[in-house]
């Protein structure tokens, strides 16, 4: 299957599917409602950061922005997974675990050597994802409850490692794996390259349209002869894998193993994936919208600190979830427009 | 479930199954207090009860409306969130009593409900969507409401609700006992029983069928606020202190846990009120179990994990129609 068969970069029309029926062109309606539910992560994003560059003079300086990409960028990989596992109509809540078990693993690792450090977390992370794959394709467990079971496991496993949090692992000095995660050009170059490829995986390659097909229709990709339980299998083999990659690189950041990091990053995760337009039915993934998510909760949460921080991330949690709430109304209220026309 | 037919060869193999569906959370109890008793003969004392129904109780009353909510094809992330709601109301309202500050409480958790309800029954967002924005965001405003510290809570009524027992059991207990009579006996019942089972099982079917199904679902939603808000009263009348910061944390997981190894599936259409008592139980005594016996905490949360696979593993047949 190719990926122009579904053609998902262009508005419904009577070019854009394999629909036999004959389509009428899109009214302005259906057109505008597309486009915000495409663009309107990018438009707020743009909004919010040209308003906080007029309001307030500290903001557009690099060293501000360059605090944002530098502390969080490593976070972003986990929403970047959660967008293929989303789009296959699937979800992963055990993230926040494997990224805060690949920081410690990290740390572990590097105590022997720094090829250790990056290799242990990355397989391990990506030995999980798969055991987590397999129960959800093979076992067809719903994947809500085997990546809680996840969660919990691999939150688990991680007090294990440490003496139940007593022992913490330093990165040693001057190991080279201690300089990828340093600065603000390292972290947000390693991330935009996988961005980048992320993009390229989910877009541009069958794989990727196959993943699409399998979220808007199981039964009709698995008709269609597509490898379903395989692609599945990846997905969450692909998401532990990014996890224990932002895990190492946060360990290498923070130069420890922090055992306590991490609780509740799915959710962010999954906010910032659907803020960006993927829908969470599946069947739809949006890698650039994923970074307009991201950015966007990466810049509010930097206003509410810069403005609002004596109430701390109590305030930060509340506008989050309001702003999710709304967030996912309109989504709804703009496909439902568009399937009525 | 009645439709399905069985061929000659797989009997065997299917009956064991299905047995293990329906009863397998009772014969784990079972096996649990036996290797319990075994390992320990004063695990069956009354103060070692009376700890673990404590403990029990609050968890108990979040999973009940979590059954009826997962019973409808839906799912309640927010019930922590809830929690921590109530926490931060109560010390606030407590100068004009006990009953009236629970009483907000309790009208904030059904105003929840009735959000993560509509967000569902009218807009159509998927469940897990909406309760999981309500999730966030009521921690983050119970935490803002409350401040940095915790409050210490001294109203005796609201103490001795968390505290006192009655013919030798918690009151805490029969209030989570009498919580899950009512729930079997509505299920069973009531119209709105069969219409909540009705919506799981099949919600287009329902809805041409003429039933409530806006309604119902936001019933469900409500209820499962409430009692969620309850079960934050009851924790700060025992701990004698509203720390939204840390109470109610991970009560979402605890309280599906009991709800799956319980046998409801989370695929909708059934909800087994009886089972979800035996799953809470069941997950709180195997903690208690291996808490007595020095297991680090680690491992027990890695036995958890297991059992919610096997719990899903088992059940899953019955979801795969």
């Amino acid at each position: 299957m190719s990926s122009s068969t579904l053609n998902r970069t262009l508005p419904p029309g009577p070019a854009a599917g394999p629909v036999a029926e004959p389509q009428q062109a899109p009214t302005l309606r259906e057109r505008i409602s597309y486009q915000v539910q495409r663009r309107g992560a990018l438009a707020v994003l743009v909004l919010v950061a040209a308003l906080a560059s007029g309001l307030s003079p500290t903001f557009p300086t690099w060293s501000n922005i360059s605090s944002i990409l530098g502390n969080n960028a490593f976070v972003w990989l986990l929403a970047l997974a959660m967008t293929f596992v989303i789009t296959t109509g699937g979800i992963d809540l055990s993230v926040g675990s494997l990224y805060a078990l690949g920081g410690v693993l990290a740390a572990r690792g590097a105590q022997t050597g720094s090829w250790l450090a990056v290799l242990l977390p990355v397989v391990v992370c990506a030995a999980w994802g798969a055991v987590q794959g397999l129960l959800v394709a093979k076992a067809r467990m719903a994947p809500f409850i085997v990546t809680l079971a996840g969660l919990l496991g691999a939150r688990g496993l991680l007090q294990a490692i440490t003496n139940e949090g007593s022992t913490t692992y330093l990165v040693p000095q001057g190991s080279w794996f201690r300089d990828l995660g340093q600065g603000t050009w390292t972290p947000v170059l390693i991330v935009a390259a996988l961005f980048v490829l992320g993009w390229l995986l989910l877009e541009r390659t069958g794989f990727g349209a196959a993943l699409t097909a399998i979220g808007g229709n199981e039964n009709a990709a698995r008709l269609l002869g597509l490898p379903v339980d395989r692609a599945k299998v990846l997905v969450y083999l692909l998401s532990g894998t990014l996890a224990g990659v932002a895990g190492a690189l946060g360990g290498s950041r923070l130069g420890s193993g922090v055992t306590t990091i991490g609780v509740g990053y799915e959710l962010t995760a999954i906010a910032a994936v659907v803020i960006g337009g993927t829908l969470l039915s599946g069947g739809f993934g949006s890698i650039g919208g994923t970074v307009c998510g991201v950015l966007l909760l990466a810049v509010i949460h930097n206003l509410i600190d810069h403005y609002f921080s004596q109430y701390g991330s109590a305030f930060t949690d509340a506008v989050n979830g309001g702003f999710l709430a709304v967030v996912v109304l309109l989504q709804t209220a703009l496909s439902r427009a568009r399937r009525l026309g | 479930m009645s439709s399905i037919t069985w061929s000659p060869t797989a009997v065997g193999r299917d009956r064991l199954l299905r047995w293990l569906q329906d009863y397998g959370v009772y014969g784990a109890l079972v096996i649990l207090l036996i290797v319990a008793v075994a390992l320990n003969t004063g695990f069956m004392s009354a103060s070692n009860w009376r700890v673990q129904l404590f403990q029990l109780s609050p968890t108990l009353l979040v999973a009940l409306g979590m059954a009826l909510v997962i019973g409808t094809e839906g799912i309640d992330l927010s019930v922590g969130a809830v929690i921590a709601l109530a926490a931060a109301v109560i010390p606030l309202y407590i100068g004009y009593g006990a009953w009236p500050a629970v009483g907000i409480a309790l009208l904030l958790g059904a105003a929840s409900g009735s959000l993560g309800g509509s967000m569902v029954a009218f807009a159509g967002v998927q469940p897990i969507v909406a309760t999981l924005a309500l999730m966030i965001g009521l921690r983050g405003l119970a935490e803002l409401m409350n401040g940095d510290a915790a409050k210490p809570v001294v109203d005796s009524t609201l103490l001795s609700l968390g505290e006192n027992s009655a013919l030798g059991v918690p009151v805490m207990a029969w209030i989570a006992l009498a919580a899950a009579v009512i729930t079997g006996l509505v299920l069973r019942l009531t119209t709105f029983g069969r219409q909540l089972v009705a919506i799981g099982d099949n919600r287009p079917a329902s809805r041409l069928a003429g039933l409530p199904v806006r309604r119902v679902l936001i019933t469900v939603y409500v209820i499962s606020g409430v009692l969620s808000a309850l079960a934050g009263a009851l924790i700060v009348g025992h701990g004698a202190e509203a720390d939204p910061a840390n109470q109610g944390l991970n009560m979402e997981l605890n309280a599906i846990t009991a709800v799956v190894v319980g046998g409801t599936p989370l695929t909708g259409g059934r909800v087994r009120v009886l089972g979800t008592v035996a799953g809470a139980l069941f997950m709180q005594l195997i903690t208690a179990v291996l808490t007595q016996h020095n297991v680090h905490a680690s491992y027990t949360q890695i036995v958890e994990a297991a059992i919610i696979c096997f719990a899903v593993y088992a059940s899953r047949e019955r979801g795969t129609r």
